[in-house]
């Protein structure tokens, strides 16, 4: 480490200042969100019992928990069917699927809202759920898609040659190789509906406030402290995700 | 569900791909398509929509009040992605140039804030630069300053607000690329008597041209639309496209003239991704004339 140091020492040193420009910030926010109250957890109790905060945080689990097992149960079964797929409609298909991915976020959520609209679907949990799980499913498709190329496919001819069913050899063969990148990407989908904003914004209701959202107009009337609180246990759910997922992948690779 | 209907010895599941594809052309594809044909109607009073054929949403553009906000956003796209290209490229190039564990361990350090709630950046940020944000208190506390440095509530804010929340999206292409990059290339330019600029024009930027690209487009893309930055560290007076579309929809209940709006951003996003494409493509055909 010192040897790649002494080598370029005005890089390093400018990355440092860089991520310390990232990240003193969320260093502020930490640390902010333990100050001034009479004990050192004052302010997350105070965020975990406000009533508003709570609702808020339980819209964002029950949409994260329903667009992740939307979003991976498509993007799994997409994979699937890509994996060996090869016909003239596949560029087709193919830019239907990275469609989310190209679409600036606030005209897909604002096409969302206008058909939710016109089809007369009320917006609030349900709608905002649909719309997560839209954006959601190409990430899912790229995950497992890159997971599945990795597969040698003799292993499958293995298996039908001993006389298994393709049914047979999914579950047993296919699917346990793939059910790593199945798990990251279903983390990886919650942390995506979990952290939306624009999303939520444009196809969500009264009602259906998810925490990123709750921040947002709290943060327009000023700040509060339990606001740093429910701020920083974000971000640290976060970074543990984060994590895990890195874990997960470095599992996978060895 | 049994797939031995294929008859086939190698396990395809063609089928899969129904439930995906129709669930797409339900939330994306039709929807898109109405505000295609929103963008060429007429609006009634009330927000009433009329179906009658309209181009007048798309000249309206061009009215000197809207003209100015589209410009203003072009601007600031291009002022974000610029300095976040400048200081991201150098970041990127020592990444990619560390040992193996210093790398893994810088690549975390940036996909930590690139995973983190944008809104919570926002408000994190505002805790540092904000009237009564750390550095005016530190500042204020030493007696270098009286009066709060406005950083918030103005350009200044808007600025810094966009290249902190980008940012991340320059770094992480950048370095995608750069790590592939044969080094010894440039080692090459020295010894045959380049210098330092040169190298780096001639030889580092073409060669990682795909995730130059890639970046910028990553960053120009949605800091053309945005909106929630400017709201939350602009000042009142802060209009851009994302503040226009957001209100034609939702104050004014103008979907013509916001699906307008919408179809150029669209577009504009549609012919960068080309662009991209084409050009890795290019890349791609360079690399394997080698």
């Amino acid at each position: 480490m010192w040897k790649a140091f002494r080598e370029r020492p005005t890089f390093y040193i400018y990355a440092l200042f860089l991520l310390g420009f990232l990240y003193i910030p969320l260093i502020a926010l930490s640390v902010v969100s333990f100050q001034g109250g009479p004990t050192f957890f004052h302010w997350y109790e105070k965020a975990f019992s406000d009533p508003q905060l709570i609702h808020a945080l339980n819209n964002s689990v029950l949409i994260g928990i329903g667009s992740t097992t939307i979003a991976t149960t498509l993007g799994t079964m997409a994979a699937l069917a890509l994996r060996k797929m090869n016909f003239k409609g596949m560029a087709f298909v193919d830019s239907i699927l990275n469609l989310p991915l190209v679409l600036p976020e606030i005209v897909m959520g604002l096409s969302m809202l206008v058909w939710f609209a016109f089809v007369n679907i009320t917006l609030g949990l349900v709608s905002v759920t649909l719309a997560h799980a839209t954006f959601c499913s190409p990430y899912v498709i790229l995950m497992i898609s890159a997971r599945l190329q990795g597969i040698d496919p003799l292993l499958e001819e293995a298996a039908a040659d001993l006389g298994a069913t393709p049914w047979t050899t999914f579950w047993r063969i296919l699917f346990p190789l793939i059910l790593p990148a199945v798990v990251s990407s279903a983390l990886l989908a919650f942390t995506l509906s979990f952290d939306d904003f624009l999303i939520t914004f444009f196809t969500g209701g009264v009602d259906s406030d998810t925490l990123p959202v709750r921040i947002y107009s709290m943060m327009r009337f000023g700040i509060k402290p339990e606001m740093n609180a429910i701020s920083a246990a974000v971000l640290f759910f976060t970074l543990a995700t984060v994590l895990v997922i890195s874990r997960l992948k470095q599992d996978d690779s060895n | 569900m049994s797939s031995e209907a294929t008859g086939k010895p190698s396990r395809n599941f063609p089928f899969l791909i129904l439930p995906t594809l129709v669930w797409y052309v339900l939330f994306l594809v039709i929807p898109l398509s109405f505000i295609f044909v929103f963008s060429f109607l007429h609006k009634g009073d009330f927000g009433r929509i009329e179906y009658v054929f309209d181009i007048s949403n798309y000249s309206r553009v061009f009215e000197y009040l809207y003209f100015k906000m589209v410009m203003r956003s072009v601007f600031l796209a291009f002022f974000t992605t610029a300095t976040c290209f400048v200081l991201a490229f150098p970041l990127a190039y020592v990444m990619a140039r560390s040992p193996k564990s210093l790398k893994n361990a810088l690549l975390g350090l940036v996909i930590v804030p690139f995973w983190t709630n944008f809104v919570i950046r926002v408000y994190a940020l505002k805790l540092v630069i904000g009237d009564s944000g750390i550095i005016n208190k530190t500042l204020m506390g030493l007696g270098i300053i009286a009066e709060p440095i406005a950083m918030t509530h103005n350009l200044v804010g808007v600025g810094i607000g966009m290249i902190y929340n980008y940012l991340p999206f320059m770094i992480l292409p950048l370095y995608v690329t750069l790590e592939k990059f044969d080094f010894t290339l440039l080692d090459a330019a020295y010894d045959l008597g380049a210098n330092r600029f040169h190298t780096l024009i001639k030889i580092l930027l073409p060669l990682s041209l795909s995730g130059v690209v890639t970046g910028c487009i990553f960053v120009f893309i949605p800091a053309f639309g945005e909106f929630v930055i400017p709201d939350l560290l602009g000042g009142s007076q802060s209009m851009y496209v994302g503040n226009l579309i957001t209100e034609a929809f939702l104050k004014n209940h103008d979907w013509p003239f916001g699906s307008a709006l919408s179809s150029i951003l669209v577009l504009m996003s549609m012919i960068a991704f080309l662009f991209t494409s084409s050009g890795a493509m290019l890349r791609g055909q360079k690399a394997g004339g080698h």
